[in-house]
């Protein structure tokens, strides 16, 4: 029984499982798309247009025709993209910032701290607004504008974390032994950070994707007849009261994605944080 | 002469602008000798030996002289800085609990000051790093090379922490209170290692420490430090025995005696520390001296010579070290 209560709150926690489980399913989704999808994504078949699920088309088909499976499996490669490229910007440009401003101190901290607190200011999709009109809507320019927005984030992060480690003594001991500050924010901090940037970062990908499918859904992210969950919704919202169900499922792709990585980082932050890994 | 230390005064940034923590502080060590700073907290006793590394807080302010080998480190830049760090001084922690990076194999942060200050390629700085390990005495340094901190004893950790100062043969250690996270057994242990790997290279040891008894075993040499700056110093033998500084003589009568009668109270000394805000122009002592008389709060110290090197730093102290 005791072996049974210790398993549950172990590594593997339940949100751990289920969270992987629900990324690996939208992993699995786009992977599939890129080399088989029931129909081809953004055929447009009109004569066999608002179909209701059958055989034929499992989720039935959208106003122009085009099969609701087919634009969700390859919706979930631009959900994936977009959160892979935009967290990669954050945690990049993020991290480098944080740890400069930790290892700094003074002027340099402030500045940096400052330039986040700037950014913090304008709301994200605001900001994405902005840039996706300046230099036109796409997929590019979201992730872009959606990247930038992860950056301050990763930064704020990095900064108050990194402070924690260097205020430990190792970090001391090793300029003490001769280390470069550099040397050390790699070195010694980076590594001891580590655990919070991954969850922190599984996080901004949910949001990322949320972003997208938001961007999307006002005509700024993704266009006709690049497939994305935002902007099925977008198109069905002039059949609502026809086919509500066009809504529906790319809406609930959207939700177990985002449901999906955020167990994911509640899991992992269980799963890493060395004082409940000591009690298992 | 490897280090000579001449006027040595640390400013630390405060909210209400520099605070002088450590002043007036000169004092020298040969190469291979072993002196001993004792003090309470706030003495000034690790921002002293922190100058020295070049690894003050940030903001702090050093004025006078500090030369190593005949070079005045206060001069240095980081580059300059770093390459002694590690390599010519090195420096031992308080806590071997926090001193080792977690994460990092004990071999391989034994091995890195090897890799940075010899530029040895990393299997050599390896095998290099498991000798030290043997010579700190460590039971199978081949597996503790391998493991982790945590699966260490403080003392271990401890032992590993000396492995990685002694690894390119400093010419000064400077041990900041080296065994007060320790058993009792284990420090002595620890300090006599330190003390024969220290004869076998003929390294200088700066050893900090509060405790009196320590210092007493393992240097040749004392500095009493109080409120920032030196009280008395000397060998360590004339400086216990014929202590002269009332603030020494309340130090050792501060200790608890062994054959004492049941129940008797330990001697602490009135009052407590000054704030370190409030630098007198007198003797910091003064105001928890029993002996202060009133030109004690507004002359500057003295320092008094006496033989065999004894310098005692009170007013009413005379040439022949009696009392006046």
């Amino acid at each position: 029984m005791s072996a049974v209560v210790g398993k549950t709150r172990g590594r593997f926690s339940a949100s751990l499982t289920l969270g992987l489980a629900l990324v690996a399913l939208l992993l699995a989704a786009a992977a599939l798309s890129l080399v088989w999808t029931p129909y081809p994504p953004g055929a447009i078949d009109i004569p066999h247009k608002l179909l209701t699920p059958s055989a034929a088309h499992w989720l039935g088909t959208d106003a122009l025709g085009r099969d609701v499976v087919s634009e969700i499996l390859a919706g979930a490669r631009v959900s994936i993209l977009v959160g892979v490229i935009a967290v990669g910007i954050g945690l990049v440009f993020g991290v480098l910032l944080g740890l400069l401003a930790a290892a700094a101190k003074g002027i340099v901290e402030d500045a940096i701290m400052k330039l986040c607190d700037f950014t913090f200011a304008f709301p994200a999709l605001l900001s994405a607004i902005m840039l996706t009109a300046t230099y036109g809507a796409g997929v590019v320019n979201a992730i872009v504008a959606i990247g930038i927005y992860n950056v301050p984030i990763f930064a704020k992060l990095t900064r108050a974390t990194a402070n924690g480690v260097l205020a430990r003594e190792f970090t001391l001991a090793a300029r003490a032994a001769g280390r470069g500050p550099i040397a050390i924010a790699f070195d010694h901090v980076l590594p001891n950070i580590a655990p919070q940037l991954i969850v922190q970062a599984t996080i901004q990908f949910a949001i990322a994707i949320l972003a997208e499918a938001a961007l999307s859904y006002l005509g700024l992210g993704a266009q006709p007849p690049q497939a994305s969950w935002g902007r099925m919704l977008s198109d069905a919202q002039n059949w609502m009261y026809v086919a509500p169900r066009l809504a529906v499922f790319p809406g609930l792709a959207v939700a177990l994605s985002v449901l999906g990585l955020n167990l994911l980082g509640d899991g992992l932050r269980d799963a890493l944080d060395p004082r409940l890994r000591a009690r298992r | 002469m490897l280090l000579d230390i001449d006027n040595l005064a640390i400013d630390l940034p405060s909210p209400d602008g520099p605070r002088r923590v450590v002043y007036d502080v000169s004092y020298s060590l040969e190469a291979g000798e072993s002196l001993g700073v004792v003090g309470e907290s706030g003495s000034g006793k690790t921002m002293s030996a922190l100058a020295l590394m070049g690894l003050l807080p940030e903001g702090a302010a050093v004025s006078g002289a500090l030369r190593f080998e005949g070079e005045d480190v206060t001069r240095f830049g980081e580059a300059e800085m770093q390459k002694l760090r590690g390599d010519r001084i090195a420096m031992i922690f308080q806590e071997p609990m926090t001193a080792l990076n977690p994460l990092h194999r004990i071999g391989a942060q034994v091995a890195e000051p090897l890799i940075l200050h010899r530029g040895l390629p990393k299997a050599k700085a390896w095998a290099e790093a498991v000798k030290l390990l043997d010579r700190v005495k460590l039971r199978d340094p081949e597996r503790m090379a391998h493991a982790y901190p945590f699966a260490l004893s403080g003392g271990e950790r401890q032992r590993a922490m000396i492995a990685m100062a002694l690894s390119c043969g400093p010419k000064l250690i400077i041990a900041d209170e080296p065994t007060t996270a320790l058993d009792v057994t284990v420090q002595a242990r620890i300090l006599d290692l330190l003390a024969t790997l220290g004869a076998q290279s003929n390294m200088a040891m700066l050893l900090v420490s509060h405790d009196l008894a320590v210092i007493a075993r393992h240097c040749r040499r004392v500095l009493v430090m109080y409120g920032g700056t030196i009280m008395e110093s000397g060998p360590v033998d004339a400086v216990l025995r014929n202590a002269l500084h009332p603030y020494t003589r309340a130090l050792l009568e501060a200790r608890p005696r062994h054959g004492a009668p049941r129940g008797e109270r330990l001697r602490a000394i009135a009052g407590s520390a000054p704030p370190a805000s409030a630098k007198p122009t007198g003797c910091p002592f003064a105001g928890r001296c029993p002996m202060t008389i009133d030109a004690c709060r507004v002359t500057p110290l003295p320092t008094v010579e006496l033989e065999h090197g004894h310098r005692v730093r009170c007013l009413r102290v005379d040439a022949e070290g009696r009392l006046k």
